[in-house]
């Protein structure tokens, strides 16, 4: 584990094609602790393309990730990442507290326990209940309380605020700026513009090359 | 340590899991009992002809169920998002993956051991071979949940992977039947079957050994 001041996430001429089409190259981008990457672009222009290819599940055409100055496999990086995804990632047949418990045996302990988590993204009464009997904004809110359960330095969210309601996306916005404070980081992808003033926020338009 | 965590909470994950979808999980063994019960009344009143059939029905029976419930290895982890998380872990993903197989062999393989000597004497089987078909049971029927996971990593990503599951899985899945039945075959006659127990013995333990590695690398290009 990196001592946060000196976290960073170095990408250097990422290049990704999709069925022989060119979506992005020569992408270089620089995010350090304390700051956020907006991802914008049309659909299909890349943007989940490039956040799969940041937590490695897809190999970049060219270019290199570096995480604290090493490459990504040398070093800590999945120790300190965290990714939510269009899917869940939770168990339907289990309930919230299974699915939480899960996550935390996969990780290591973060800021918050199971009970605060689920207190902050107002999950709270719901310990107990199936994930299926949950709607898809309380799905989403499960799925963000994981990330403060778990230890990360990185965030890598793909369209956090899809179907959460206005509070939704306040109380996301809110959890996002404290962990910003705390000299974490964040690279999303979002069609809901970031309304605080206050974070430091990098944005890269992605266009969709032919 | 955290890793050995982790593989006890996916194997607790994974039963509990089975355990809430009951009705989907008795699926194979169901399969199982109803392939073998069919086959007095196909052959009719037959028992001499049943009792020195009873050790290939049994195990083409078990292989086929066992062929059956491959699919849900890793499906639902696919579709829901669960596997990618699993990827991010900072744990090995070959230990995450080992875990799963185990529970994969308790909710479809042990059932399996546990009804396989009541067929058994159903179709017949003499008393003396009871207890190979129950070693030949458990060493095998672990080897053919390690032996189709491999299979299964590489499919998961296709829409329609059923067919190439049977094509990669059952070549790989025939000596086990072999040595098996074989074995069942000759402790019915009496014969010595040290050989293919040792030899399944060492098949297992080489799969234990080396499915997982390429399982997770073929999850890994699965979700790519």
């Amino acid at each position: 584990m990196e001592n946060p001041q000196h976290a960073s996430l170095q990408a250097s001429g990422l290049s990704c094609f999709r069925d022989e089409r060119l979506l992005f190259s020569d992408l270089s981008f620089t995010v350090n602790a304390g700051e956020v990457l907006l991802l914008e672009g049309a659909n299909g222009s890349g943007k989940t393309s490039l956040l799969r290819i940041l937590c490695g599940f897809r190999e970049a055409d060219t270019g290199e990730i570096y995480w604290c100055g090493s490459k990504i496999a040398d070093s800590s990086y999945y120790d300190d990442m965290a990714y939510v995804g269009h899917a869940d990632g939770t168990k339907k047949e289990l309930t919230v507290l299974e699915n939480l418990k899960f996550a935390l045996a996969l990780g290591s302990a973060g800021k918050y326990s199971i009970e605060q988590a689920l207190d902050k993204v107002q999950l709270a009464g719901f310990d107990d209940n199936p994930v299926h009997t949950l709607s898809a904004g309380q799905k989403r809110r499960l799925s963000l309380a994981r990330l403060l359960i778990t230890h990360n330095l990185l965030w890598v969210l793909d369209e956090p605020f899809t179907s959460l309601d206005r509070q939704g996306i306040k109380l996301i916005e809110s959890l996002m700026a404290e962990h910003i404070a705390q000299g974490g980081m964040a690279v999303l992808t979002s069609h809901h513009d970031l309304s605080m003033a206050d974070l430091n926020l990098k944005r890269i338009h992605l266009q969709a090359c032919q | 340590m955290p890793i050995i965590r982790a593989f006890w909470a996916i194997i607790r994950r994974d039963l509990l899991l089975a355990f809430r979808r009951r009705a989907e999980m008795a699926n194979p063994l169901f399969f199982f009992v109803l392939v073998v019960t069919l086959f007095p009344l196909a052959v009719g009143a037959q028992p001499n002809l049943l009792r020195a059939m009873a050790p290939g029905v049994i195990w083409v029976s078990a292989l086929l169920a066992a062929l059956l419930s491959l699919d849900g290895l890793f499906r639902s982890d696919f579709d829901d998002g669960s596997l990618e998380q699993m990827l991010l872990s900072p744990h090995a993903l070959s230990i995450l993956v080992l875990g799963k197989i185990i529970a994969h062999w308790l909710v479809t393989g042990l059932p399996l051991l546990l009804i396989a000597p009541l067929l058994a004497v159903f179709l017949g089987l003499p008393e003396q071979a009871m207890g190979t078909l129950w070693l030949t049971l458990i060493l095998a029927t672990p080897l053919l949940s390690l032996i189709g996971a491999i299979g299964v990593a590489l499919t998961v990503g296709l829409r329609r992977g059923g067919m190439l599951l049977s094509l990669l899985v059952l070549p790989l899945y025939v000596p086990v039947l072999i040595f098996a039945s074989g074995a069942v075959d000759r402790a019915a006659s009496g014969l010595p079957v040290g050989a293919q127990l040792n030899i399944l013995l060492a098949m297992l333990l080489s799969a234990l050994v080396l499915v997982p590695l390429p399982t997770a690398a073929a999850l890994k290009m699965s979700v790519n």
